[in-house]
């Protein structure tokens, strides 16, 4: 069973959705027990790093999460939760990966929210990858970014290079929304279930 | 690379997908669900729904057909028509809607747009905006999900793009009323204009009839998607084939 950690973020929905149209069970939770005891962890997240850090501290989650051990996936915000910091409303965050998360500047020609359907260029093999080709395009909505780092798996563009997939020991990340990204994004929850 | 986005929008009134011209005389033109699932499959990169009722009768969109809609496709969407506080936003949202967007309300209660963003985060807070071109300026027009409702507003397009990228909006829809439904082409020079004030993604709305229209609006007013419903809904132009010729004229699409 997969335990969706109940951050108050709104795209829950979304994700509780993509696995079950890969019939795979999932629990809407913010109970540690709960949590601890899942085989498999999806850090979700939409809206400032600030109001969910506060938010999961305020259910006593910070440290329930840093301790697991079974595979944990940060989606979106919820990779960037996963990060010593972030500039997003100068916000500590849970300090599992290393790196400070910044602000996607805007140039000409280059819109931020960066919004839409970009491409993963892999660095390094990670099982989240697995049977999906270089370059695939995934569903992007953010206005912050991750570095590229030892951990990236995969990069995308935009403006700059940036973290788009990212991998230390158990502890996953997604800067997209593998549930919203096609059948790219469902091989990646796939993987993420059966590989991971 | 960004590609750009072509994005079919759904204008649904009791559940149901309808089109009318120039917002007049909306006929139905299919099952929600089935229309879903055939652009998903089709290519398209986003869909939105605009409850065409639900912004005149002061009512919000039913979370059923939303919810419907999000179990079965796995591309983005949005959803428009009566959102006009932060509950109406959560209902749709928690529904599995990942945007809203917001339009009449907003011009009521710019408030609005700083409270959604900071309560759900600005990248789904999207503000459409319906503009005409009245002499040699832009107007933003208001109520016009209803004939009998819409009228023009005192505010200039270009003031209030400024201003709701200020107050932390996350993607502008501006749709070219003058254009709307004829499908002669996107207001090419409205557009263009729109994108000089904002950094914000930009989807062009109002006017799509051929493939090349949608090579014009991506090459000449640099927008991030391409919205359209008669075209599409039609049948003559298959997004698949859209996307090809896209391809074919160096535009980044995905395929």
């Amino acid at each position: 069973m997969i335990a969706i950690v109940d951050s108050g973020g709104a795209n829950i929905t979304s994700i509780r959705f993509a696995f079950e149209r890969l019939g795979v069970e999932t629990a809407l939770t913010a109970c540690p027990k709960v949590i601890q005891q899942a085989s498999h962890v999806i850090l979700p997240g939409v809206g400032a790093a600030q109001d969910a850090m506060v938010r999961l501290e305020q259910h006593g989650l910070c440290d329930t999460l840093r301790s697991l051990t079974q595979p944990v996936l940060g989606i979106c915000l919820g990779m960037q939760l996963l990060y010593d910091y972030s500039e997003e409303g100068d916000t500590a965050c849970l300090g599992i990966l290393p790196g400070r998360i910044k602000a996607l500047p805007a140039q000409p020609g280059i819109t931020v929210p960066h919004m839409g359907w970009n491409t993963l260029q892999q660095q390094q093999g990670s099982p989240l990858l697995k049977g999906i080709a270089d370059n695939r395009y995934v569903y992007f909505v953010h206005g912050f970014i991750a570095p590229v780092t030892e951990h990236s798996c995969a990069t995308s563009h935009h403006g700059q290079t940036f973290t788009a997939i990212t991998q230390k020991d158990n502890f996953f990340g997604a800067q997209f929304h593998p549930e919203r990204s096609g059948a790219a994004g469902a091989q990646i929850l796939k993987n993420f279930y059966e590989a991971c | 690379m960004l590609a750009k986005r072509i994005i079919p929008c759904l204008d649904v009134r009791d559940g149901q997908v309808v089109k009318g011209v120039r917002f007049r005389e909306h006929r139905v033109v299919g099952d929600i669900i089935e229309l879903a699932q055939r652009y998903q499959q089709a290519g398209a990169d986003e869909l939105v729904f605009y409850d065409i009722t639900a912004s005149t009768q002061a009512r919000t969109a039913d979370p059923a057909w939303i919810s419907a809609i999000a179990r079965v496709i796995d591309i983005p969407f949005c959803v428009a028509g009566g959102i006009r506080d932060i509950e109406s936003a959560r209902t749709i949202l928690h529904a599995g809607a990942d945007k809203i967007s917001i339009n009449s309300p907003a011009l009521e209660n710019p408030d609005l747009i700083s409270a959604l963003a900071r309560t759900f985060g600005q990248q789904c807070v999207v503000v459409g905006i319906d503009s005409h071109q009245t002499d040699n300026d832009y107007y933003v027009h208001q109520y016009t999900g209803d004939e009998s409702t819409q009228r023009a507003t005192a505010r200039r397009t270009f003031d209030w793009v400024k201003e709701v990228e200020s107050l932390g909006a996350g993607e502008i829809v501006l749709n070219c009323m003058n254009q709307d439904g004829v499908r002669e082409g996107y207001d090419i020079a409205q557009l263009h204009a729109v994108r000089q004030q904002t950094s914000l993604p930009l989807i062009a709305s109002g006017g799509a009839g051929s493939q090349d229209h949608f090579a014009q609006v991506f090459t000449q007013a640099d927008v991030d998607g391409a919205l359209a419903a008669s075209v599409f809904h039609s049948g003559e132009l298959p997004i698949s084939d859209l996307k090809q010729f896209l391809a074919e004229q160096n535009i980044e699409v995905r395929q």
